[in-house]
């Protein structure tokens, strides 16, 4: 019997183990502090043997009131806290909490500066999955190689944030109606050599990885993600285009001017781990071929809509939602305002942590070493997980 | 043949390792305390209060208007206005402030109170190099600790520096041009339709 004051984690271990153990089945914690769970999360493991039988994420560990705190500040001020969502990508988190106020406000965008939020936003898909499938590569037991020269081109990334936003990580660039400031001198010269550098480190990694055995029977046919339960589940972004469903906001939407890029979604067969990897991979080279492009097309004009204010900022009343293809899925940013300084509602809808609800579909069956690798490829960042 | 993905595999690493030795490309780490890279010029680390001149007090650009304090996303600045008013660069009488204190340990680095100052007043500092072991006292900064020479924002970003002089020096003609008709005696007190910033 579950009393009302029962905290509700008390519930689930009452449920998870239903007859007692009695069966030999054992619950064990995984995380919240495991070096694989990318911060601070928990999974609740019943194990028959090594066999994952049910699993539960738990999070909420890292909530910070995100939606709350943006409620009560202005709207200028919410954006340096959407950087702190998902703390890799933190300009794709500026872009698609600036459409959504660009919507409510009905501020226009000039070409340049959504060149660049272009250019930025696909560097940050760059710098996202090589970070995912350097730990992913880690979570296998690669100790620290490929995600050493992961990061080491993620690294080159970040040192041209540094330079036009001023921060590596913590960029907050994009402003209502435009950018913050004008690219520095040298800055597309530097871009371009990266560009241009990237195909081989993609190739040497494949290289070191698509081909290889280990990695091979790691990752093939394991936490296979049926195509139906894939949309059914609302997954979005590499996850569910490994499942073979097409769905790419950059084409379903094309906002922004992705309209007038030539790139192409790779799609899985199979919704494997294996798939996941690839998917991710494919999906650099078509950044880079985005980027290519617009490094090539960047026009010269103003970075911000005229009629954009920095200070006293209010929309009139309405709402809005604007999404876009993060490199983790649909990141949206629902936002209510009622015509005072700041949103009467704001809600964001994280792909980490929709992406994350069909975890135990996944794991089950498999075994723990398989469970942490099956993780690894939803790539969740807690920050964006529990706000 | 089994293994050929791992043996194509180790060749790469072996590329990676002994290339580490002859090409920048495949080593980008330096020996951090000895050996240091540039910053670039938009680094920013934590505000600081810009001044004209040698003395911090009497060159002190910001106002007091609060307007960085009401827009600070995590409320990290707190700001209390003098009860008299000094002369700005243009001559003109303003209040300075008398209290003026930024919670490092709270600031984000997010440059937001540098983006709305209407007063060029307050600039992201780039040093990064600040522990502390009183973590109450030695992080929390008054207006003297944060008051920095005009001198010290040309060092470290010469072309927002520039930019501003550029503007703060036009500013000031053109007080001074509006001024010169009617002044006779004195002149500092001529009543001047300079903006004041709008709240919020």
């Amino acid at each position: 019997m579950i009393s009302m004051t029962t905290p509700p984690n008390q519930e689930m271990h009452e449920g998870l183990v239903a007859d007692g153990g009695q069966d030999e089945l054992l619950e064990i914690a995984l995380g919240p502090h495991h070096p694989s769970t990318h911060g601070v999360f928990r999974m609740d493991v019943v194990l028959d043997g090594e066999r994952v039988v049910k699993l539960k994420p738990v999070f909420g560990y890292l909530h910070r009131n995100h939606e709350k705190i943006a409620e009560s500040a202005s709207y200028l001020a919410s954006m340096p806290y959407t950087d702190r969502l998902d703390y890799i990508c933190s300009l794709t988190n500026n872009w698609a909490y600036a459409l959504a106020v660009e919507k409510l406000a009905g501020l226009q965008v000039p070409e340049r500066a959504e060149y660049i939020r272009v250019i930025t936003a696909e560097l940050t898909r760059l710098v996202n999955h090589t970070a995912t499938i350097g730990f992913l590569t880690q979570e296998m037991g690669a100790s620290g190689t490929p995600l050493m020269y992961a990061f080491r081109e993620r690294e080159k990334i970040l040192d041209l944030f540094e330079s036009l936003t001023g921060s590596r990580m913590m960029c907050n660039y994009m402003r209502f109606g435009g950018c913050r400031v004008e690219l520095p001198a040298g800055w597309l010269e530097q871009t371009k050599k990266v560009v241009k550098d990237f195909p081989r480190f993609l190739d040497e990694y494949e290289q070191l990885l698509t081909g290889n055995e280990i990695f091979m029977a790691r990752a093939q046919g394991v936490g296979v993600l049926k195509k139906d339960l894939a949309i059914n589940a609302g997954i979005t972004g590499p996850m569910l285009r490994a499942s073979g469903v097409n769905y790419d906001i950059r084409k379903v939407d094309k906002y922004g001017i992705y309209d007038r890029f030539d790139f192409k979604i790779p799609l899985g067969e199979h919704g494997d781990v294996y798939d996941r990897y690839m998917v991710r991979m494919l999906e650099m080279r078509e950044s880079l071929k985005i980027l290519n492009q617009a490094l090539r097309d960047l026009p010269q004009g103003p970075i911000m809509d005229p009629k954009a204010k920095i200070r006293g900022f209010r929309p009139k009343p309405g709402e809005s939602y604007g999404r876009i293809e993060a490199p983790k899925g649909e990141l949206g940013f629902y936002l209510i305002s009622d015509g005072s300084p700041n949103p009467f509602r704001y809600r964001v809808r994280p792909p980490s942590l929709i992406n994350l609800t069909v975890l135990e579909d996944m794991c089950r069956g498999y075994s723990i070493a398989d469970t942490i690798v099956i993780f690894g490829t939803v790539d969740i960042v807690l920050g964006e997980v529990d706000r | 043949m089994l293994g050929e993905g791992i043996l194509k595999g180790l060749v790469e690493t072996a590329r990676n390792f002994f290339g580490s030795f002859v090409s920048k490309d495949r080593l980008t780490t330096v020996q951090f305390p000895e050996e240091r890279l540039p910053q670039p010029e938009a680094a920013r680390n934590f505000p600081f209060l810009v001044y004209d001149g040698d003395n911090w007090q009497a060159g002190m650009r910001c106002v007091a208007c609060q307007i960085c304090e009401k827009e600070c996303p995590p409320k990290c600045i707190f700001i209390e206005k003098s009860s008299d008013k000094k002369p700005d660069y243009t001559g003109k009488q303003q209040f300075y402030p008398a209290v003026f204190n930024i919670d490092v340990s709270v600031c984000m680095s997010c440059q937001i109170c540098v983006e709305v100052c209407p007063f060029d007043a307050i600039e992201m500092d780039n040093a990064f190099e600040l522990s502390t072991t009183d973590r109450f006292g030695g992080l929390l900064w008054n207006r003297e600790q944060l008051a920095k020479p005009n001198s010290y924002f040309h060092k470290i970003h010469p072309a927002t520096a520039t930019e501003i002089d550029e503007r703060l020096a036009a500013a000031k003609a053109k007080a001074e041009a509006k001024a010169k008709p009617g002044a006779d005696g004195g002149a500092s007190t001529t009543p001047q339709p300079d903006p004041p910033p709008a709240a919020n």
